[in-house]
């Protein structure tokens, strides 16, 4: 049994199906990556995974527990944090404070009236944002306002802010998309760090076949909403139907 | 000191002390000079001060904070006054009940308000708001004059109940009191041809008032508060951080609501009368005027804005024709009728279009409000012999980003 176990997931569009009967089972502190060709129907399934969609057949389970029909901050309470395509954060809030926030939520849940608290008496939360902002080499930005900073920064600290709730399961959308070629790099080297420090298990979409490779303990290629092969990476490479539906017409691996 | 780090205890003891010596920072010309009617240090005027600074600095909670625009907020205003009047009326005309009711009723009508219309945002939100106050104001006309005494208002009445002041009554209207004290009495202090009046109403307001500040300033520090400007600032991230935006938003608009209330019940508490203009949509127009002219989220904008609008209000009104001649008597006649009509449009009943004109200009050219003139103000005091080109501001808020999706989805 995975962590996550998605069963004959389905969605529709209008006219599209988007997902077809999606099967996908994700193990405990491994990297599964999803790869596929634009269009294939990845973003879809992370948003029927966190509760931002409703598939509309099949049935999503996490650590024993149906996420169907949760919100969206129910299913992050219950260990799932995301990261999107393009990176979500509190733009005009300081790095600190976008650190704080998840602090905050892990420790007193979905909605809490601390009115007539201080942030600044928090200290072990604060030492926890800050142990995991050094972690991620972004100490010294500690009082930057978000939005002022490169793409590669707010991935990094949309990164630190899911990482810093401690969630059983990472999603990570596309991190590396449309980065520099620096920022990329970095991106991978941290994940690498994340992976190899931390007992969690991360979900990862990418393009980036190098990333796909280099990170991933198994493969899974999606192509018009259904998952053709699974695997690991050193069979998905040489597969066939792989080569043919994705790999060989948009990169060279 | 108080639960707030060195900068905001400084800041507080500030605050405390220009509202403590209002009545004399606001008469700094002596009587019967040219400028005396310039003077704003007399009780009636700074009354409103305090109260719609109250108003304002808990509206800047809701709209500052969450970015949530409320057009509505003056009906809970005028609930917060006839709360208040309906308990000098049954009960006392000692203020203090009546406040605390008036604060408890917007509070619940607020949560209801606030439940409904915050399914909604932006501009739609926006709208409901200003539906409600409306619907609020009709009905204080129609279905509820039983309650509110339709257009004549709510007054006090010889044979009102008044349980516990029974006794002591007389053949006259009883005057709101604290204690004994009453509302209305103050006491003039003459130095050197400057008149200074003490009262009692100014100072109960100055002190509920900056009490009223001191929340908002430990609201604005707590994990509360941050989570508000999170709401404002991307509530899809909150969402997939495990917190719901909801019922951060929905506490807020009802802590904003009890600020309206107060302020309507202190507004009572001074002139014991409640009649439905005061939840007018112009009214909660001009609580967000307030709020946008003096600094949108930030602790002291709205007090400076609702003390421009206030005094441009009582003291702008004032000055008519007459008084413009006065002025210009020493003109050429036919240059003095030009002059004195064309400030005549700003004066007397056109202060409209002087305010109009002050909001346009804040609004162009200091995003950020008053505030943001006084900041800058204090930073060119700061580094005025350093040469000054347009590069040379490191301080981020003097360039705020523009407005993103106002609390979007
Ligand atoms: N909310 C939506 N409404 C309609 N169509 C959508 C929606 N989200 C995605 N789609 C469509 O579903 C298909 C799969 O999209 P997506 O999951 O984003 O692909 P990708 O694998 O590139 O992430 C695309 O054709 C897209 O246009
Ligand atoms: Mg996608």
């Amino acid at each position: 049994m995975g962590i996550l176990e998605v069963k004959g997931v389905g969605k529709r569009f209008g006219g599209l199906q988007a997902l077809g009967n999606v099967n996908l089972s994700i193990h405990e502190n491994t990297v599964h990556a999803i790869i596929g060709p634009n269009g294939a129907g990845k973003s879809t399934l992370l948003n029927c995974l966190v509760g931002k969609l409703m598939p509309d057949t099949g049935s999503v389970m996490f650590d024993g527990q149906s996420v169907l029909g949760r919100k969206p901050h129910e299913i992050n309470q219950m260990g799932i944090s995301r990261v999107f395509q393009t990176p979500e954060i509190f733009g005009d809030l300081t790095v600190m404070e976008n650190m704080m926030i998840p602090c905050f939520a892990k420790r007193d849940g979905a909605f809490r009236m601390h009115a007539f608290e201080s942030i600044a008496q928090e200290r072990d939360l604060i030492a926890k944002a800050e142990k995991m902002l050094s972690d991620v080499g972004m100490l010294e930005k500690r009082e930057m306002v978000a939005s002022s900073m490169s793409r590669g920064d707010k991935r990094r600290l949309e990164i630190a802010m899911c990482l810093v709730q401690e969630p059983k399961l990472l999603l990570l959308d596309e991190p590396t998309a449309g980065m520099a070629r620096a920022d990329t790099n970095n991106t991978i080297e941290l994940l690498k760090q994340i992976k190899a420090e931390r007992d969690i298990t991360i979900a990862i979409i990418e393009h980036d076949m190098h990333v796909v490779f280099s990170l991933a303990d198994r493969i899974t290629v999606l192509a018009q909403g259904t998952p053709l092969v699974e695997d690991t990476p050193d069979n998905i490479k040489g597969h066939p139907k792989v080569k043919e539906a994705y790999l060989g017409e948009t990169q060279q691996v | 000191m108080f639960g707030l780090n060195k900068k905001d205890t400084t800041f507080l003891l500030i605050v405390i002390g220009l509202t403590l010596f209002t009545p004399i920072l606001m008469q700094p010309f002596a009587e019967g000079s040219g400028l005396a009617q310039f003077n704003g240090g007399y009780p009636d005027l700074m009354q409103k001060v305090a109260i719609f600074g109250i108003f304002a600095v808990g509206f800047n909670i809701l709209f500052g904070l969450t970015g949530y625009l409320s057009f509505g907020h003056a009906a809970f205003l005028g609930i917060g006054s006839y709360s208040a009047v309906w308990m000098f009326k049954l009960l006392t005309m000692n203020v203090i009940p009546g406040i605390l009711l008036a604060m408890v009723v917007s509070g619940l009508f607020a949560a209801a308000i606030g439940y409904v219309s915050l399914r909604r945002s932006g501009i739609y939100f926006s709208i409901l708001t200003l539906a409600f106050a409306q619907m609020c104001y009709k009905m204080a006309y129609s279905v509820l004059t039983p309650l509110t005494n339709g257009e004549t208002g709510l007054q006090l009445a010889l044979d009102d109940p008044r349980i516990l002041d029974k006794a002591i009554e007389g053949s006259s209207l009883p005057v709101t009191n604290i204690f004994g004290l009453p509302m209305n009495s103050s006491y003039k202090l003459d130095v050197m041809n400057h008149v200074f009046t003490f009262s009692v109403g100014f100072y109960f307001c100055a002190v509920i008032a900056i009490l009223a500040f001191y929340v908002a300033i430990r609201l604005f520090r707590s994990p509360f508060g941050m989570m508000l400007r999170a709401v404002k600032s991307n509530q899809h991230r909150m969402n997939y951080t495990g917190l719901d935006p909801k019922p951060y938003t929905l506490a807020a608009f009802v802590i904003s609501g009890m600020y309206a209330g107060l302020a309507g019940g202190l507004l009572a508490a001074m002139d014991p009368l409640a009649g439905a203009d005061r939840m007018l949509w112009t009214a909660s127009g001009e609580v967000v005027i307030m709020t946008i002219l003096g600094g949108a989220g930030t602790l002291m904008g709205p007090v400076l804005g609702a003390g421009v609008i206030k005094y441009l209000e009582n003291i702008f009104s004032k000055i008519n024709e007459s008084v413009l001649h006065s002025w210009f008597h020493w003109l050429p006649d036919g240059i003095e009728d030009l002059v004195v009509w064309v400030f005549a449009r700003f004066t007397g009943e056109g202060w409209h279009l002087t305010l109009g004109v002050t909001f346009m200009l804040v609004v162009t050219f200091l995003p950020g409000g008053l505030i943001e003139g006084l900041k800058r103000i204090r930073d060119r005091v700061k580094n005025g012999k350093k040469k000054r080109d347009k590069y040379d501001d490191p301080d981020p808020d003097h360039h705020p980003a523009p407005t993103k999706r106002v609390a979007g989805e």
